[in-house]
């Protein structure tokens, strides 16, 4: 018998708004509250929250932990200078094969946080961990702590309206891809969905106060529908379906992921990378949009001139282009055009480089 | 709780059948269908005047999370389509026995309505 679902500090206020609900990585999410269109809707023109408090939040420390993490990971935290910036990367394994994809906030010089996937919970923490201890690092899970992402256009805006004006001046005065401690909570300005926002760490007993607060200011709740639709507009990778362990960072998009310079800088993985990338990289990620009526999913074949080439890893339905959009791995020379095989039939696609919107603006040229 | 109206017919498949006075159907997925499926984005509808035996695959209707056949619930020729259904798919998803009506049909037999569940079966069907 498997394991009931975990439920996160919010599942209440998800249940007394009607969502419907998924088992996904142990954890019982809201899918969404009614339409994942409308959702998808109120975040590329308004404000949105979602809950993604089973995303794992682990705080590394140590007088190493900046050289145990440049040797982790194959971007390189070197990069950050100023306190509170953060860097997307990927950890790899051995075979340079991809074992998550993450964020990591540069907090101290003997402190840094780093949140990984809910679904890989397990083998991402296990594998730190056994990497942590020659460098004499601390990993600490902050399973005491709930985050909300509250995204779209107006969502800083919201968000800062909530706070004093001290602490709404120093959250607005926030970069991209910055975080700082905002009284208790911890907020940066990251997302996954291509708009403007705030992804706020707290404790379990703020979480539904914050998410009652925002529900007040108009934020609409959004379930992982629409985290899904808006991620994928983005061009936006989703760990498991658009990589997974036997897939290099080079052959999915994720090549400016990887720091080869400065070329003293071991990290793992990194020979297998030098290798593959000096024997010259023969797929790439092509976002694919479907000219004819008709849904993009993953593992369906990838057609040219009659022959399958490729594969989808990633589809939908994007409701800012009104068409079907996916994410592909594709030869790297493919050109402007080619088909997906589509319940028998061979459906005409046009190829393009992600991302599909950016901040509300359809960025693909379409016919 | 999926809404299941008294004065219709159902299958396993989850289609309902409403009878017209002139002894043809008008066919639609159920309350209970659209929800399983979430937002409706496509809905390729049969040809008027094509035959289909009960049980036929005659529609698709699909969503972000996946493409569901439509089942022709008895034998017999579709007679109308919903044309609004092209370019307003989501009207499953709100009216999904009113404006959201997939087909029309008109059955060989007109007895073999009585085959189908009525709405406490049906209803007692989706609570196994």
């Amino acid at each position: 018998m498997s394991q009931p679902a975990k439920v996160t500090s919010l599942i209440e206020r998800h249940r007394a708004a009607g969502a419907r609900t998924v088992d996904f990585g142990g954890w019982e999410m809201p899918v969404h509250y009614g339409s994942q269109i409308e959702e998808h809707h109120a975040v590329r023109g308004d404000a949105g929250m979602f809950d993604v408090s089973h995303m794992t939040v682990v705080d590394l420390a140590g007088e190493r932990v900046r050289d145990f993490l440049r040797y982790l990971l194959a971007n390189d935290v070197a990069k950050l200078k100023e306190r509170g910036r953060a860097l997307y990367s990927c950890m790899l394994n051995q075979r340079g094969g991809v074992i998550d994809d993450l964020i990591v906030y540069f907090l101290g010089d003997t402190f840094y946080r780093v949140v990984v996937n809910a679904a890989t919970r397990d083998k991402d923490l296990a594998w730190i961990e056994r990497h942590s201890k020659s460098f004499g690092v601390t990993v600490n899970e902050r399973a005491d702590l709930s985050m909300i992402a509250v995204q779209g256009p107006n969502a800083r805006a919201k968000v800062a309206g909530l706070y004093s004006a001290g602490h709404s001046e120093a959250m607005l005065a926030l970069k991209p891809f910055s975080a700082a401690a905002v009284g208790d909570d911890f907020v940066a300005r990251t997302g996954y969905t291509g708009e403007d926002g705030f992804e706020i760490i707290i404790d379990h007993e703020r979480a539904p106060i914050l998410w009652d607060q925002l529900l007040a200011a108009g934020v609409a709740p959004c379930g992982l529908g629409a985290r899904d639709t808006l991620r994928l507009e983005a061009g936006m990778h989703l760990y498991g379906q658009d990589m997974d362990e036997d897939t290099l960072p080079l052959v999915c998009g994720l090549a400016w992921t990887v720091a080869f310079e400065p070329a003293e800088r071991d990290f793992i993985g990194r020979s297998v990378l030098e290798k593959a990338r000096d024997a010259g990289v023969t797929t790439r990620l092509a976002a694919l949009v479907l000219e004819d009526r008709g849904v993009l999913r993953a593992h369906q074949d990838v057609i040219v001139d009659g022959k399958v080439a490729g594969k989808v890893t990633s589809g939908t339905f994007s409701p800012t282009l009104k068409r079907s959009i996916g994410l592909a791995q594709v030869p790297a020379d493919l050109g402007e055009r080619c088909e997906v095989e589509i319940r028998g039939r061979h459906i005409a696609a046009s190829v393009h480089a992600p991302p599909f919107v950016r901040h509300g603006q359809i960025k693909v040229a379409l016919s | 709780m999926s809404d299941v109206p008294e004065d219709l017919h159902f299958t396993a498949s989850h289609e309902w059948v409403r009878v017209n006075e002139d002894g043809s159907i008008v066919v639609g997925i159920t309350d209970h269908a659209q929800e399983a499926l979430g937002d409706l984005v496509y809905v390729e509808t049969p040809e008027e005047g094509n035959h289909y035996s009960a049980g036929d695959a005659c529609a698709v209707v699909e969503s972000t999370k996946a493409a569901s056949d439509i089942y022709c619930p008895i034998s017999g020729v579709i007679s109308e389509i919903n044309d609004a259904l092209v370019d307003a798919p989501e009207l499953i998803n709100e009216q999904p026995y009113g404006d959201g009506w997939i087909m029309s049909i008109q059955p060989d037999n007109a007895d073999d309505v009585e085959e189908l569940m009525d709405a406490e079966a049906y209803e007692d069907s989706l609570q196994e």
